[in-house]
């Protein structure tokens, strides 16, 4: 079945005209057409777009000026900006909103040819780690279509989980890549902060937001890495060598290598079930040879915490142009600020609202000091504490997750629980490191993610040893039945 | 100032906007280079110092103007661009007032509220995102009167054309003053409440502005009543100020790092070569003047006011001009025939309604060299002056192809005179008699007769000459 190949396979099937792109499309739009109504993993899907797109890249490949990955198709959150293609953010504020220009990664994915399946859901502007908060539909887990798929990026996650698509873009921003991808049990990448231009991707926190992609392997996760991955002079924090080359993906070995396990991130708040695969992970990579060291990153306790200050400060800012002035529906008051607040007040969903209150609040004069600037200086501290590691091992392990996929509205009434979920994730946005998850591993039938970080623009070795541990792990490829 | 729009005055609202300056969902900025350089070049010419890191804040406020809900712009006293500086302003009686500036930071403009002829309102953005550079002066202020705020306003303005980095244009809102006003009794330490003053669109009006402030403020008070801190509007037709907005409380503007901007970072270096691209400015220009060419602070004065001006002077004397005379020149004729026709003398002056004159340093340097080696009469030369305009032809072209060059033979001259005395009896009577003025009579027959080409102080000779004889 043709959507049950990996994206490298299909690239291959394609440019020896094996299979064509409308083949390819077809068949996935086929299996969107059939899974998504209970999956949610779609909000904007255009079938004529899709193969016209297909037709495209037909071309090229039929020229040979295709690339890599042409004729692949590809999932997008609906965060990131798509010329002609509604782009929503799951947000009331933003329905019917089509953006006049193409986010550079989107650019770069039609420059090579590969096939723009749709746009994803996702919790509304981000903010979430479920997929509930989407304003327009709900989102299930592959594995149990009760339970969330994780979030923020779940439709991406589910996307690629359930093979409605081969590949797919998400946004982590403090997690919102790699957990849904650890609860759909799939590969998620959170690249270095600036080597996946932010330009057109509606930002929630900018100092935080990275760009990644989702795939069923790391092998698809790093072809579609070197195509995403670039230096983009219309984003000032790209970095000048931004762009990957994982042309040695294959060439690493686990042997001698050195994994540092953070105590703090082993600790009560983890699941027993989830600690378990991981240590059976970790039994199973010590026989490839690798030699793992317990160490102590005490400023993690304040992961969370910090997060909750930094995100909602820049959020509260960055969402503040969502006024209904411009774009998007309005709600008419008493004169612009009244207005706006209407507007605001009716079409962002309650934990955007929560989160711009609680970024202003952090913000505000008499406050300042004691929130955001402390906070960025813990987080000062903390990357600081990463940099120490990384001089000494070559990567960091830990379960991606503290817990499995939980049943849809479980923690409805706990948000505190929810937002825990992200202790493991947070720091490689913090020190703007790169980090992946990869499927450990079953528990109580739901997958258990692992995690990899390593040092800034460490991403290639970073990808090297995660396709290493992923051969080392049967658990990897395990797929759900849908 | 973070995307790469045309920065101009006008046009059709909402064209020459990108997402980045409409602050559409997605879009990031990038800060311009040139307006940083634009920005450290005058702070170096204001005698700032410079923030050799210094980085740019969002300042959070929501206005249908405001495209993203905030304003990036540079927050805190040492982190603009540059701080502690100040500009010296020339005064007419050749002293300087030493103008304290406390920072100039670079932000973005925002958008126009408009009033649609419609009802209603719209937002034209062509001006948004557009670099802003603010000026601040110190506090407590240097500033007194009115007059200095004008001459503070002049010289400055002098100072970013020479720079280049402004064309100053007032009515066109590219350079704008808002004037914190506040008065005090003669003596006192503490100033009263600040009034801000908004849409001052000439020197002429930031003058009336504030002289109507001042006024204003000490009627409320001698009425008993107390000075609101307020912005104000300034209307030009009734030359009136009205109340536009209460500044009751301290707005909070939550102001942060913007996270999408890296921090500036200058290299000595840098900085140095940025100083060495710096031109003369307008007060040492003055200064050198009246050194070098022993001029009065008014030639002085009129001649660096502009620095084409001064830069068409400066060509003439490398040339080789007798700078007294050629600036005598520019500011006399050469000024009088611009202003008449509205044209100029640089290209870089030049639009629409204003043609680039043909007259160039060599032009009128050529036409000086006649005159002063008698070739011509001060007459002539402004005849030629006047044919030079049109066509661009040098003044010796023009003399060649006229009969204009001045007649000083002798004997023409006499024969002339001769004449001339036949012809008068009356006024010849007068000379003999002892009204000796009346020679100017008669020279100035000669002259006619000549017409206009006798060297005059020849006719002059040889009139009295004539007269003994006669």
């Amino acid at each position: 079945m043709l959507t049950e190949l990996s994206a490298v396979e299909l690239a291959a099937k394609l440019r020896s005209r094996e299979v064509s792109a409308t083949e390819v499309a077809q068949a996935q739009l086929n299996r969107i057409a059939e899974l998504d109504a209970n999956l949610g993993a779609f909000l904007h899907v255009s079938p004529e777009n899709v193969l016209e797109e297909a037709a495209n890249a037909q071309k090229l490949l039929d020229s040979g000026e295709g690339g890599a990955l042409t004729g692949v198709p590809i999932a997008l959150k609906d965060n990131m900006c798509t010329l002609g293609l509604p782009t929503t953010c799951a947000s009331k504020i933003l329905e019917n909103y089509i953006p006049p220009y193409d986010a550079t990664v989107v650019g770069r994915l039609r420059e090579q040819g590969l096939v723009l399946l749709g746009k994803t859901n996702m919790d509304e502007f981000a903010m979430g780690g479920s997929t509930e908060k989407s304003a327009y539909r709900s989102c299930h887990n592959p594995w149990d279509l009760t339970c969330a798929p994780g979030g923020s990026s779940g439709g991406s996650a589910v996307a690629v989980a359930g093979s409605l698509a081969p590949l797919s873009l998400g946004s982590d921003t403090g997690g919102s890549i790699r957990q849904p991808a650890s609860l759909c049990g799939i590969v998620g990448f959170k690249p270095t902060y600036g080597r996946v231009s932010r330009y057109g991707l509606v930002a929630f926190s900018s100092s935080l937001d990275q760009i990644g992609p989702f795939g069923r392997s790391v092998e698809d996760v790093a072809a579609i890495s070197d195509v995403i991955s670039g230096y983009d002079h219309h984003d000032s924090t790209s970095l000048p060598n931004a762009g990957m080359d994982n042309s040695g993906l294959k060439d690493g070995t686990l042997k001698g290598k050195r994994f540092a396990l953070p105590k703090e991130l082993f600790g009560s708040g983890i699941e027993p079930g989830v600690l378990s695969v991981i240590h059976e992970t970790i039994d199973l990579l010590k026989k490839e040879g690798v030699e793992f060291t317990e160490v102590s990153v005490p400023s993690i306790a304040q992961a969370v915490t910090i997060y909750y200050i930094i995100a909602p400060a820049e959020a509260s800012s960055n969402l503040a142009r969502f006024d209904g002035v411009r774009y998007g529906p309005r709600i008419e008051g008493d004169g612009h600020i009244g207005s706006a607040a209407k507007t605001r007040g009716e079409l962002f969903g309650h934990e955007v609202k929560a989160r711009i209150m609680i970024g202003t609040y952090a913000l505000s004069a008499g406050y300042f000091d004691a929130y955001y600037l402390r906070a960025q200086q813990v987080r000062a501290v903390m990357a600081q504490d990463f940099e120490k590691i990384f001089a000494e091992f070559d990567a960091v392990f830990s379960p991606t997750s503290p817990a499995v996929a939980f049943k849809l509205g479980a923690l409805d009434s706990d948000p505190m629980a929810l937002k825990m979920l992200d202790l493991c994730t947070i720091p490689a946005n913090m020190g703007g490191f790169p980090a992946i998850s990869l499927n450990a591993g079953l528990s109580g039938g739901l997958p258990v993610g692992l995690q990899l970080m390593g040092p800034v623009m460490g991403d290639e070795n970073l990808l090297q040893l995660a396709y290493s541990v992923e051969r080392a792990m049967p658990a990897a490829t395990v797929r759900p039945r849908l | 100032m973070f995307c790469r729009c045309e920065v101009a005055f006008g046009g059709e609202p909402n064209t020459r906007v990108c997402p980045v300056c409409l602050g559409l969902p997605g879009a990031l900025p990038v800060p311009n280079k040139k307006a940083i350089e634009f920005v450290l070049r005058t702070a170096l010419a204001l005698n700032c110092k410079i923030a050799m890191r210094s980085v740019f804040h969002r300042k959070n406020y929501f206005y249908p103007d405001l495209p993203k809900g905030f304003q990036v712009s540079q927050y805190g006293e040492t982190n603009p661009l540059g701080y502690h500086g100040f500009l010296d302003v020339p005064n007419a009686e050749g002293g300087i007032k030493r103008i304290g500036i406390r920072r100039i930071h670079l932000e973005e403009d925002t958008g126009k509220l408009m009033h649609l002829p419609s009802g209603g309102s719209g937002v034209d953005y062509n001006r948004a995102g557009v670099p802003l550079m603010e000026v601040v002066t110190d506090f407590p202020p240097d500033i007194n009167t009115p007059d200095e705020a004008r001459e503070y306003m002049v010289q400055l303005r002098q100072i970013l054309l020479y720079l280049g980095v402004c064309d100053g244009k007032m009515e066109e809102g590219s350079m704008r003053c808002e004037p914190n006003i506040s008065i005090r009794l003669e003596g006192a330490e503490e100033l009263g409440t600040k009034t801000e003053l908004k849409n001052l669109n000439s020197f002429r009006s930031v003058q009336l502005g504030i002289q109507f402030e001042t006024r204003r403020q000490i009627a409320v008070l001698e009425s008993g009543g107390k000075v609101a801190q307020e912005t104000r509007g300034w209307n030009d037709a009734t030359e009136t100020s009205f109340a536009m907005r209460l500044k009751e409380s301290e707005n909070d503007y939550r102001y942060f790092e913007d996270p999408d901007l890296i921090p500036m970072e200058f290299t000595e270096e840098y900085i140095e070569s940025l100083r060495a691209t710096l031109p003369e400015l307008p007060l040492a220009k003055y200064r050198r003047y009246m050194a070098d060419y022993g001029m009065t602070t008014k030639e002085a004065g009129v001649l660096t006011g502009d620095k084409h001006w001064a830069g068409f002077f400066e060509q003439g004397v490398a040339l080789g001009a007798d700078p007294k005379l050629f600036s005598n020149w520019m500011n006399s004729e050469l000024a009088k025939y611009l202003n008449e026709t509205g044209q100029v003398i640089h290209a870089d002056l030049a639009d629409d309604h204003h043609a680039l004159s043909k007259i160039t340093p060599n032009h009128l340097l050529g036409l000086i060299v006649l005159i002063q080696d008698g070739t011509i009469s001060g007459k002539t030369a402004k005849d030629i002056f006047r044919e030079m305009l049109v066509s661009g032809d040098q003044a010796s072209g023009i003399l060649a192809k006229s009969n204009l060059t001045q007649i000083s033979d002798d004997e023409q001259i006499k024969a002339w005179c001769k004449e001339v005395i036949q012809n008068n009896p009356d006024p010849v009577a007068k000379y003999k008699s002892g009204v000796i003025n009346v020679i100017g009579f008669l020279v100035g027959q000669v002259m006619k007769q000549s017409q206009g080409r006798a060297n005059a102080q020849l006719v002059q000779e040889l009139m009295k000459a004539e007269l003994e004889n006669a």
